[in-house]
């Protein structure tokens, strides 16, 4: 897997990460759409996500939650906005509550996510948006301090 | 996995204060309110004089400023908000570069069913 390149754009607050994997846009597409796969990536390993729901079908919604190391759980929800397999996702990902049901009050983020077949394999790009900085702080407390160990762990190598 | 044209980017020297667990928590508690430097202590199993050791590191990297009040001194995230914006997609950037290994790692699994 290589990534070629990712853009965090804090004007408009996005972020852009592309990928890319020696295999089909199928097989890619099939990470995404069954949900014993997608539970395998989705969260970090200190962090691990279940689905108890993937409706992957336009307007379809998904429930996860993700387990922390002391049994902590926190959870969220995909709405489905747009799919055309195996090229191309689009689908709101936001906060739930202990109930499983998402959280009205704060906005989900937008993700939009392309398959291309390259030479060798798939190119992936996704692209999530943010509406504002107590979204993302809310939306990092799932796996925050691996996700900021990463992009420490990342920018420490070029120091 | 190799990582390219990450080195172009302009890299946030916060990251050099926050490459400490303990930094990055504390630095993430005052960004929303401001903390008294006992209050923070309270919460570590270390010394107040090692918590404020850490306070003055985040400090030197202009991610804290430091308020007197009265016999407390109230510690405040101080990160203009470009910066704070991009700390803030840096984690979500960990998160998905994380994301994406461990969907290569899926895929090569099962590479050998296609």
């Amino acid at each position: 897997m290589t990534i070629i390149s990712t853009v965090t754009d804090p004007e408009v607050l996005s972020l852009t990460v592309v990928a890319e994997f020696a295999a089909s846009p199928e097989r890619v597409w099939g990470v995404w759409e069954d949900p014993r796969l997608l539970e395998r990536w989705w969260g970090p390993p200190s962090y691990p996500a279940t689905f108890t729901r993937h409706d992957f079908a336009v307007g379809g919604e998904s429930r996860y939650y993700m387990t922390g190391p002391e049994g902590d759980t926190s959870h969220g929800y995909w709405r489905m906005v747009a799919i055309d397999a195996p090229k191309r996702l689009e689908f709101a990902n936001g906060l739930a509550g202990d109930d499983g049901e998402p959280v009205r009050d704060v906005e989900p983020m937008a993700a939009f996510v392309a398959f291309e077949l390259i030479d060798g394999g798939t190119r992936m790009t996704a692209l999530t948006t943010f509406v504002d900085e107590a979204q993302m702080k809310k939306m990092l407390d799932m796996g925050m301090s691996e996700g900021m160990t990463q992009a420490v762990s990342q920018i420490d190598g070029l120091l | 996995m190799v990582v390219h044209q990450l080195a172009d980017r302009e890299v946030d020297r916060i990251f050099r204060a926050l490459a400490d667990t303990t930094r990055r928590d504390i630095f993430e508690r005052v960004i929303g309110q401001g903390l008294s430097v006992s209050s923070l202590a309270n919460e570590y199993e270390m010394s107040f004089a090692a918590v404020q050791k850490h306070v003055s590191v985040l400090e030197r990297a202009s991610l804290v400023t430091k308020e007197r009040q009265g016999r407390e001194q109230i510690v405040h995230g101080n990160v203009p908000t470009l910066r704070r914006a991009t700390a803030l997609l840096e984690a979500f950037e960990g998160i998905w570069t994380g994301r994406a290994a461990r969907i290569a790692e899926i895929l090569g699994e099962e590479g050998s069913e296609t």
